[in-house]
């Protein structure tokens, strides 16, 4: 079908520029620390235990040394006595048993540390994307949101659960060697330390290819994450329309380009790894054969060029524990980079710095001189100036995009006004409180979204705190109490995976009592009666008596018997209020003839 | 692959000897030309080994990469075709968690853990071997001081199995309560319910916290034994050695080398920790995918099945159809018998949760009846290929979901051998026609990662969709719920005409809705209560007056600008 086949891609969210790369850095560092910075004191623990554990684990070949050049001649000498050997060994097994108990708290620690970071990141990442504007979650899509708290906090979690150990290890191991390297002979270290620029330009190469490498493995993953959720979301449809191999064709296409991305990583471990292993056996052969003459000059004992050839192969094992590390430091960095993006995001719906005094609401609202675009340069609304009275029930009526809906979305703070405010008795949405401001207008709208859980923990939503009591008395009064008594489990019934076994009737039952229990001052209705039922709407419609008393209501509505029970009906077209008036004053004119 | 693995290690394993040559021939001697010679070898063999290495990582990324996208695939393949009932019962993120995180785990696995177990045992057997050629009763005593370390991974074995299983289950959980409160992000921000979500969320996230930490703990035990084992037998070696040679049955530059072989038996014991602990996640995430694998899909090609007759309007027939759903105790829908002629349009009318939905799922077998059979002339839907029954049947949801694909993909969705004249034809009667608006007309992507459409302008891609290139039965549930009423009456209008040559069949909650039907079906406590015409059942039944009645007046929004 060409190249056209999946539309016109929006742009990618979470494209990274080469330019932006330093900045995404520090972002990311930021991060990094200030989730480490409450462990500061385990941090330096873990610290001293691994130093520990490397000085005890750098004794060892030391002390074979000692055993083979001096324990073993005095055995062997004239003395014969095998003290020398037998306490050099003692001091060898305790070194070694020192190093397993640091080797054990280590682990302990470093987990213990990882797993509370993960814990926090979990809760910020979490947290924040409830916090974040709906706008921004209709862009960002929740694909991506899943793919934020879950592949990339995995990723993060590789980091903290294997690569913070093996880091300190292998940096620790690396400078222990070198030293031992030093203080036994200084001519081989120095043969030894040739090496290392060899080492240092293989690693800059490889960190700097990897990076590119480990980001294309993230953006892979969040591509077969997104298709197959969308997939498993809209199964129903998948199932009716035989997309099945359309769906194989595309999901083979992105694993394939995942696949393409880990297998470019792989194949840059594959160099650096055995690459670095190759210099470290340069660097033995060298040793092998400087050390050889030295010691046929008798500069140096055999148990000296042994003990540097056991310590060279220890050298290059942490540089290669260290492209280990680097490789799952790239696919974190990678990931912490688009952690800290999120979390930088600010919430384009801000909670206020110093919240109004809302302890005195009765429900009056104003649209002050509202105008609204959703994106720049196309209103949606027109100055729009508008007041509703404490108490009064106001149905919006108007053609399909209109705006209707957007008056509702303001008043719930969805979004902020482009220009002008609303005001709720007064006071600006935008210095209330979240907690305050959602007590106080609650939106009822078409789509009934119902979580995993019971019946009455769905109704419960609607207040904190509220009793089976409280709950059942809002199903009651809506009309809903009878459909969940007849169900297997009642109110505990489970709705299984957002109320796949109600019918969306009844799940919009269960969103009326939630809106009932909550008990705002102000209610809207948006759509929420139009996939009822005639019986059921009935019910509702008798409930709406009770619902609309001594409460402000917001109504968007088609069917007439919705909307006559207003006080005040509002005409809406392109944006604009084009009729205010009663009922009897403004409906004759929309009646079907 | 596995040459180059044990090639390699044999090369490896050929270093310390060149020192041991080193040692008890130059050295001993003093013979300075002959040392050069020697450490030339040296970088020859190191150069080997590198390659060997080089040649052993990239093919396994590669196997590894490969068998990971093959076995994904796989796994998202038979996800797509398990019934309704399984993804009603199965949350999305414990599938997803198992085509990422746990497919993932098994290549880590097949691609490190695998092949370094039998490497790393090879290494093992082989420096012993040759161990054994240097000093039989050294060689011995290296053997038995590794034998416990079977037993300490044999205990770790077993209690990690569990945790991990445990864990891998607990992030299931978690990530199906990410997915819910990304898309429910609306409720919650209504209710002001963050913080309740939050808890739930920060109480499945402690339970991995823990669950990791009791992990944590077992691995670190066994890492620690794992690396005092190996310079336990050193120091044995070392003692046992230092007598050896006293006594003249191991000459020093022997010991230097034994030791240099034995520093090669660290690693593999060291890393067996980490190889085991990825074989036991690898082995519980295995477990976990199999569960999906192990699912049959119930709805699929009956063994001998035929294809669907493929001329003209169906003949669809309900007979003793009864429905329970799975673990309920009543069933929903009990002894249906139902007839609808081709080319007839049939209204399906019955309260809130009666069973419309339940039924109509059944001609395309979307869900099966637990009872009676449903036919398509003549021939039980059971009976017909899955293909063949699907592109006679089309569908249009109450909810309507579109695909992150263009207008035109998700309009012919079913049938995409069709042209541009059927369809701006579908287009047309859903009255559709802002398509051709959008910013890249027909080419534009909508779905999730695409611009997003109201619930109206969905639903009329969703009706499109359903009636492009005239199916043979056209199901539709409710399909006009979002629209205002003018575009329902233009869509009432066009649909008429494309009624007249299919087999309709329409759940209705409107009587406005019912005025396209030839005859309506009463559904009433799970039964077909009655069937007549609207006027019939209106004047005969009660139960059905007072399920749709009276019509409630609706506004037309546009008579002012219409008068």
């Amino acid at each position: 079908m060409g190249d056209d086949w999946r539309g016109v891609a929006p742009e990618d969210i979470d494209e990274v520029t080469s330019t932006l790369g330093a900045f995404l850095r520090g972002r990311s560092k930021r991060l990094l620390f200030s989730l480490l910075k409450p462990h500061k004191r385990q941090l330096w623990e873990s610290v001293g235990v691994i130093t520990m554990y490397s000085l005890c684990s750098l004794a060892g070949p030391y002390l074979v040394k000692r055993a083979i050049d001096d324990g073993i001649p005095r055995m062997l000498g004239p003395s014969k006595s095998p003290t020398f050997l037998f306490v050099t060994v003692v001091l060898f097994v305790l070194c070694a048993v020192i190093a397993a108990v640091s080797d054990y708290s280590f682990n302990l620690l470093t987990g213990k540390i990882g797993q509370k970071v993960l814990l926090e990141l979990r809760r910020r990442l979490f947290d924040h994307f409830q916090r974040l504007s709906i706008s921004f979650h209709e862009r960002y899509t929740s694909g991506r949101v899943i793919s934020r708290l879950t592949s990339d906090v995995d990723a993060l979690a590789e980091l903290l659960n294997y690569g913070l150990t093996t880091l300190s290890w292998s940096v620790l191991y690396l400078i222990g060697i070198t030293g031992f390297m030093f203080l036994i002979d200084v001519p081989l270290a120095l043969v030894s330390m040739c090496s290392l620029p060899f080492i240092i330009a293989l690693t800059w190469w490889f960190r700097s290819r990897s990076a590119l490498a480990y980001r294309a493995t993230r953006e892979g993953v969040t591509g077969v994450i997104v298709q197959f959720v969308e997939t498993v979301g809209g199964m129903r449809a998948v199932a009716a329309f035989r997309r099945e191999p359309r769906n194989d064709e595309i999901f083979a296409e992105l694993d394939d380009k995942y696949r393409r991305a880990n297998q470019w990583s792989m194949r840059l471990g594959a160099i650096y790894g055995p690459g670095s292993r190759v210099v470290g056996n340069c660097a033995a052969a060298g040793l092998l054969l400087v050390g050889g003459w030295r010691a046929i000059s008798g500069d140096i004992t055999v148990g000296t060029l042994a003990a540097f050839l056991l310590y060279i192969k220890q050298l290059f094992e942490p540089v290669q524990e260290l492209s280990q590390f680097y490789s799952i430091f790239q696919s974190a960095a990678a990931a912490l980079e688009k952690l800290s993006g999120v979390l930088e995001e600010p919430p384009t719906v801000l909670e206020p710095l110093v919240p109004a005094d809302a302890s005195n609401l009765h429900g009056g609202v104003r649209f002050d001189h509202v105008t609204f675009e959703y994106r720049s340069g196309r209103p949606v609304l027109h100055d729009i100036d508008l007041s509703i009275e404490a108490g009064s029930t106001v149905a919006l009526v108007g053609r399909t995009g209109a705006g209707k809906s957007t008056i509702a979305r303001l008043l719930s703070r969805f979004y902020d006004p482009s220009e002008g405010a609303v005001l709720l008795d007064g006071i600006d949405l935008r210095d209330l409180a979240d907690d305050d401001l959602r007590r106080a207008v609650v939106a009822v709208t078409q789509e009934s979204f119902l979580f995993e859980g019971t019946i009455a923990w769905n109704i419960g939503l609607g207040r904190p705190g509220a009793s089976r009591d409280d709950i059942e008395a809002a199903a009651r009064a809506i009309g809903a109490h009878e459909f969940i008594c007849a169900l297997p489990e009642g109110y505990d019934t489970d709705v299984a995976k957002r109320g796949g076994r109600l019918s969306s009737g009844q799940k919009q039952l269960v969103s009326f009592a939630r809106a009932f229990l909550a008990d705002p001052k102000v209610l809207i209705l948006d759509e929420a009666t139009s996939s009822l039922d005639l019986p059921t709407e009935r019910l509702v419609q008798a409930a709406l008596d009770t619902l609309l008393a001594d409460r402000t209501a917001v109504i968007i509505a088609h069917r007439l018997s919705t909307v006559e029970i207003a006080d005040r009906v509002l005409q809406i077209d392109d944006g604009r209020i084009v009729n205010d008036g009663p009922p009897d004053a403004v409906l004759p004119n929309l009646r079907i003839a | 692959m596995t040459f180059a693995a044990i090639a390699g290690t044999v090369v490896a394993a050929r270093l310390p000897f060149i020192t041991q040559r080193m040692i008890d021939g130059p050295l001993k001697h003093g013979d300075r030309p002959g040392v050069a010679p020697l450490a030339l070898l040296a970088l020859a063999v190191g150069l080997v080994d590198g390659i060997l290495a080089f040649a052993r990582r990239l093919m396994l990324a590669y196997a590894a990469t490969d068998l990971e996208t093959a076995m994904r695939d796989d796994f998202y393949a038979h996800v797509q075709r398990l019934d309704l009932a399984f993804h009603d019962r199965w949350q999305t993120g414990q599938l997803l968690s198992r085509a990422n995180s746990d497919v993932s785990v098994i290549r880590r696995f097949i691609g490190f853990g695998l092949v370094f177990l039998f490497v790393n045992t090879f290494t093992f057997l082989y420096v012993v071997g040759v161990l054994a050629t240097r000093h039989v009763g050294l060689a011995l005593l290296t053997f038995v001081g590794f034998l416990p370390v079977i037993y300490i991974s044999h205990e770790f074995n077993r209690s990690y199995g569990t945790v991990t299983r445990r864990v891998q289950d607990q992030i299931g959980d978690l990530t199906t309560q990410i997915e819910e409160a990304a898309q429910g992000v609306r409720v919650i921000k209504a209710y002001g319910r963050r913080e309740t979500m939050l808890a739930k969320f920060m109480a499945a996230s402690r339970d991995i916290h823990d669950t990791s930490m009791e992990q944590t703990r077992l691995r670190a035990r066994f890492f620690g034994l794992l690396g005092l084992a190996p310079k336990l037998v050193q120091a044995m070696v070392l003692l046992a050695g230092a007598y050896a040679v006293s006594h003249g049955s191991l000459s020093p530059g022997n010991l230097v080398a034994f030791f240099s072989l034995l520093i090669l038996l660290v690693w593999p014991v060291e890393s067996l920790g980490e190889i085991l602990s990825m074989g036991e996640e690898a082995a519980t995430a295995a477990q976990r995918i199999y569960e999906v694998f192990d699912t049959p899909a119930t709805i699929a090609d009956a063994p001998n099945a035929i294809e669907a007759r493929d001329a003209g309007p169906a003949h669809v027939r309900f007979e003793k159809v009864g429905f329970t759903f799975p673990g309920a105790d009543k069933p929903v829908l009990r002894g249906v018998d139902l007839d609808v002629h081709p080319g007839e349009t049939l209204a399906l009318v019955g309260a809130t949760g009666s069973g419309k939905t339940t039924l109509l799922a059944m001609i395309g077998r979307l869900s099966d009846a637990t009872e009676g059979r449903v036919t398509l002339d003549g021939v039980d839907v059971r009976q017909l290929t899955l293909k063949s029954l699907r592109s006679r049947v089309s569908v249009a949801f109450d909810d309507p979901t579109l695909f992150s694909a263009s207008v035109r993909e998700n309009v012919l969705l079913g049938a995409p051998e069709l042209g541009d004249d059927e369809l701006n034809e579908a287009l047309e009667v859903a009255s559709a026609s802002f398509a051709h608006d959008l910013p890249w007309g027909l080419n534009t992507r909508v779905g999730e990662q695409g611009i997003s459409l109201s619930g109206g302008q969905r639903q009329r891609l969703a009706l499109a969709r359903a009636v492009v290139g005239k199916p043979a039965v056209l199901v539709m549930d409710d399909p006009l719920s979002a629209l205002d009423v003018r575009t329902e009456q233009a869509v009432h209008e066009a649909l008429h005409k494309v009624l007249l040559d299919v087999t309709a069949i329409i759940a209705v909650h409107r009587p406005s809705t019912v005025a396209l039907a030839d005859r309506v079906a009463f559904l009433h406590e799970g039964r077909i209560a009655a069937v007549g015409t609207h006027e019939e059942l209106l004047a005969t039944n009660a139960a059905y007056a007072a399920v749709i009645g009276d019509e409630p007046e609706v506004l037309d929004h546009d008579a002012e600008e219409v008068a």
